[in-house]
């Protein structure tokens, strides 16, 4: 185990974390003038990063010759497909927003500001460490690089009270979050003597002990939070609404990703023998953050709101998989978190497109009313979102679902499946809103600003990949999940 | 026809149609819409003409591994070829019937229907369990938005309910077809048709495809959707809800509940039954208090489709030819009726049946088709009605005589409703001028409901037509379910034919002369 050999599995996140430094300094030179180009440099930099992941997860990437730095990142196939994840949505969530921050009307004050990008860069490196965490050390420091940098984003927009509170809530509640998990590592350091995922699975064997029991909760609660599973959701609708909507679509996607990513490898690789003891946790999460995140959407008026609180219904399906607890489930929720990562984006993308001539955002119902009239491109793009988001069929959403719930009827959890499903319809009462606001209801004409080639493009990207083209997609997508599910799967 | 992926072209010339709708402005729609399905029915025609009767169970397969987990298998049975036609039937005339009535958005609402027509044909010729699934769920996103964007004005709350209740059962459904797939280790459907599963699943498998299909009939008490979907729909809407849509449920029985879970239809048969009895009772009566045409035959239609969930799980050949005629019959009969109360809707804009009255004096012909299709859903010998109807209660009488008693009690009192809806509507005093002064049907219109007429007597006079496709399949349904066909209250026993005929007359030698007399 050289260092060599180490550097070369990092090559991404060497990459990341060079164009980090480099363009910080270009920000500080350049200033907020220079915004617009230093964010296509970060995406080329993830194209970069993304680019060196190909041939690992192509060939697969398993066993002991993952291992960097002594053990403390694990490269395997499930990290490389979490950051081939995560690096794409990062890269969507760089392109909309110039178009979002540099509106006519924005001001100096609302400008685009040139660490936005320096930002994302880092939070992303943060979860490339999460994800490949083999080491509690490892993954507290990879979750806290990508808090830290979520936090400023989440205020960016200094003059706005909105994004101010937003960040600070998150901050807040984010750092209740860390301290639990910390203590809970803390627990299980205690009761196993280790912090490697090999040591603490090793010292989990056989009859759990009552503190070790308490770490394994208080590990999971941490986690739960960061994934925004109920019961630790509360935070989500506030700062999902609060911050900046690009920021919004970012919190949305790929930390995402990369938490559910760190909970599947910790629930496996680490509590891969007391499968019993967590999986009771994320079947009830799951449960109640499909019902949840159903119920407390039906009311909302806000439309960032309103995602937010599909995101924790979604988070409930995704846990599904993994409550299912073996590789099927685990592959079923790879693939669900992609199609959930393009159905995000292309929904935020379609809310950033609801300004008016002024640039100023919509965000609440009222607003679209009738779209399909006046605006029928971003009606029909947000419609196909929105059913695909509901799991109707032909579109892609139906096959996230569609793997979810074969994975967790093969397991034999038939009656679990038939709550969650039935749930589910509850989550269709406020998607199928969506459509009957924007083509039911009178035109209200106050969508009537332009938007730019970004936006367009990425609208149109992600509803190919969720209309029913994207099932061309499922054969690669299958064989991806498979490999990393497969080398998660290693250990047990 | 070897080779040739006619029901794949099917699918493309209205999904090609569907799409191009979308992007040309009104006029140019219709005509799309209008050539589109004129071309489905001619290979419609095609493939009817083609099929192969007493050939294989499955013909014009067609079979690619899909990506997705599951695979794109096409083939019809009889049963499947009929529903088709019906489909392919009737979306010409539901074009026609939108040519004026609708005015907003046509290109968007011709591609709807379009779309809808894909879907339609696609759930009948689907041969993998999921495909199936995904043709019978994806019909939800037309259909909300057909009913929520050019219905009445209480088409939200109605659009809303469709999806829901709907979505509700099928979901389920989904569920069950996950855990059959698992058991059986395949998603083809003729393979699952002949696969027996154990006892104990096939009860909570039923029960799940029951959610589903119970909806779509629908059956009472989950029929409530109905009446509100129909009475916000345009006439369009209505057709294809009223024609295909509610065929869907019956369908999904015949290929799915009664073939794959024998002993579990048997097992709940009297739950069929029960809810049937209901339903002809009940909602025959509510039809008859209604004030709303469109919510009339609504309820008719709940009473109409009770007749065919009895005659399908009568389990015998009767029972179930007898379905699937009342399910065609009824596709035709009460999509008629869509039309006949769109024809005055369009001159009047009311439902309101108080609102009309007479109208035979100043819309003749009219008149006369409404008529038809009046008798034809009451029943009258010589209609499709009668011959669906009068098989399925056959079959019926064979298991069960006081559920065919009560089911039979449907005929007269849809007889009643059904004629005191004519009476009002057609005959009585000349109380509104309005109505008075509505002209009589436009050539549009005749092409419209004439070859719907000319169907409903064909059928009604020589339904061989439509019995022989699918005979050798019902038979095939037959034998399979045969034995765990529950035991039959009717007692028949089959007595010894008596030595002569029993309207003869005894011979009687006195009369003899009288009767040489009369032959001069």
């Amino acid at each position: 185990m050289d260092f060599a050999s180490s550097f070369a599995l990092t090559t991404a996140e060497l990459i990341l974390t060079g164009a980090g430094l480099v363009l910080l300094l270009w920000t500080a030179w350049a200033g907020d003038k220079a915004a617009k180009p230093i964010a296509y440099a970060a995406v080329l930099a993830f194209f970069a990063a993304g680019f060196t992941l190909v041939p690992g997860l192509h060939d697969g990437a398993i066993g002991p010759a993952t291992l960097a730095f002594g053990g403390l990142l694990k490269i395997d196939s499930f990290a490389l497909f979490s950051k081939a994840l995560i690096y794409l949505a990062a890269i969507g969530c760089l392109l909309v927003a110039p178009g979002f921050f540099n509106s006519d009307a924005a001001g100096t004050e609302r400008g685009m500001r040139a660490e936005y990008a320096v930002l994302v860069l880092f939070a992303a490196l943060g979860m490339s460490l999460m994800v490949s965490a083999n080491d509690f050390m490892s993954l507290y420091l990879g979750l806290e690089l990508n808090s830290l940098s979520a936090y400023v984003l989440a205020s960016i927009l200094r003059a706005d009270t909105r994004s101010a509170e937003a960040g600070l809530k998150y901050f807040v509640l984010g750092a209740l979050a860390s301290g639990i998990l910390l203590y809970g590592v803390s627990l299980l350091y205690g009761f196993t003597g280790g912090t490697d995922f090999a040591g603490v699975r090793a010292g989990l064997t056989g009859e759990l002990g009552t503190g070790a029991l308490f770490g394994l909760i208080f590990v999971m609660a941490g986690l739960a939070f960061k994934i925004a599973a109920v019961p630790f959701h509360m935070w989500t609708p506030d700062v999902y609404e609060g911050a900046p909507t690009p920021v919004t679509a970012f919190f949305a996607t790929a930390p995402k990703v990369a938490a559910v990513a760190l909970t599947a490898r910790v629930v496996f690789e680490v509590f891969g023998a007391q499968v019993e003891a967590w999986r009771q946790i994320v079947m009830f999460t799951a449960l109640a953050s499909i019902v949840f995140g159903a119920l407390g959407a039906i009311g909302q008026e806000n439309l960032k709101r309103l995602l937010a609180y599909s995101s924790i219904n979604n988070v409930g399906f995704i846990l599904l998989g993994l409550a299912v607890a073996n590789q099927a489930g685990a592959a079923s929720m790879l693939v669900y978190l992609f199609i959930y990562v393009a159905m995000s984006l292309g929904s935020f993308t379609a809310l950033l497109m609801l300004r008016s001539k002024e640039g100023d955002l919509y965000e609440t119902f009222g607003d679209i009313a009738g779209l399909a009239v006046t605006r029928p491109a971003i009606a029909w793009g947000l419609l196909f979102l929105m059913f695909s988001l509901a799991g109707i069929p032909p579109l892609l959403g139906f096959y996230s679902k569609f793997v979810v719930f074969q994975a967790t009827v093969e397991a034999g959890l038939v009656a679990f499946a038939a709550i969650a499903i039935a749930a589910s319809v509850i989550g269709a009462f406020y998607y199928i809103k969506f459509v009957k606001v924007m083509f039911f209801d009178e035109p209200v004409d106050l969508v009537t600003g332009k938007s730019g080639t970004a936006h367009w493009v990425l609208l149109a990207v992600t509803a190919a990949i969720i209309s029913p083209i994207g099932y061309l997609l499922t054969p690669s997508l299958t064989d991806l999940a498979g490999k990393a599910a497969g080398a998660l799967f290693l250990t047990i | 026809m070897d080779g040739f992926p006619i029901l794949s072209i099917m699918l493309l010339v209205p999904l090609a149609g569907a799409i191009i709708c979308l992007f040309v402005e009104a006029n140019a729609a219709r005509w799309t819409a209008l050539l589109a399905t004129f071309a489905t029915f001619a290979l419609g025609v095609m493939l009817w003409a083609n099929y192969d009767i007493g050939g294989d169970q499955w013909q014009f397969t067609e079979r690619a591994e899909l990506v997705a987990g599951f695979s794109y298998a096409l083939g019809i049975d009889g049963i499947s070829l009929l529903l088709i036609m019906l489909s392919v039937f009737l979306m010409p005339i539901c074009v026609l019937a939108s040519w004026g009535a609708i005015q907003k958005r046509v290109g968007e609402y011709m591609s709807a229907f379009l779309f809808m027509e894909t879907l339609m044909i696609g759930t009948f010729a689907a041969q993998d369990i999921f495909l199936f699934y995904v043709f019978f769920e994806a019909g939800l996103i037309p259909m909300y938005l057909i009913i929520g964007v050019w219905g009445g004005d209480n088409r939200i709350y109605a659009s809303y309910k469709f999806f829901l209740y709907t979505l509700i059962g099928s979901v389920l459904m989904l569920i069950a077809m996950f855990w059959m797939v698992a058991l059986a280790g395949t998603s083809d459907i003729p393979t699952l048709m002949q696969y027996d599963f154990p006892a104990g699943a096939q009860t909570w498998l039923w029960l799940a495809f029951f959610a589903s299909f119970a909806v779509k009939v629908p059956m009472w008490p989950f029929h409530t959707w109905l009446p509100d979907a129909h009475v916000q729909a345009p006439t369009a809407g209505s057709v294809i809800l009223a024609g295909v849509l509610l065929k869907l449920g019956g369908y999904g029985f015949l290929r799915f509940s009664l073939p794959m879970f024998p002993q579990a239809s048997a097992d709940f048969a009297w739950l069929v039954f029960a809810l049937s009895m209901v339903a002809v009772v009940y909602t025959s009566l509510v039809a008859l208090v209604q004030h709303d045409m469109k919510k009339l035959i609504a309820y008719s239609s709940v009473a109409h489709m009770a007749i065919v969930t009895v005659g399908l799980f009568a389990f015998n050949v009767q029972g179930l030819e007898g379905a699937v005629i009342i399910m065609l019959s009824h596709g035709l009969v009460s999509g008629a009726l869509f039309l006949c109360v769109g024809v005055i809707y369009d001159r009047l804009h009311t439902r309101e049946i108080e609102r009309y009255g007479a109208l035979s004096n100043n819309m003749p012909y009219y008149a006369l088709f409404f008529l038809l299709f009046t008798m034809a859903s009451i029943g009258l010998p010589g209609t499709s009605g009668f011959v669906g109807e009068f098989l399925s209660l056959a079959g019926i009488y064979q298991v069960s005589t006081t559920v065919a008693l009560i089911c039979t009690t449907g005929i007269i009192l849809g007889a009643a409703y059904m004629l005191y809806l004519y009476r009002r509507v057609a005959f009585g005093p000349e109380k509104n001028e309005d109505a008075q002064a509505m002209g009589d049907i436009s050539p549009r219109e005749w092409a419209m409901l004439a070859p719907i007429a000319a169907v409903v007597m064909w059928m009604g006079v020589y339904p061989e037509s439509f019995l022989a496709p699918m005979r050798a399949d019902i038979a095939a349904l037959d034998a399979r379910i045969a034995a765990a066909a529950p035991a039959s209250d009717s007692q028949l026993a089959v007595g010894t034919p008596k030595a002569d005929a029993a309207n003869a007359v005894p011979y009687v030698e006195s009369h003899s002369n009288d009767a040489k007399d009369g032959e001069h």
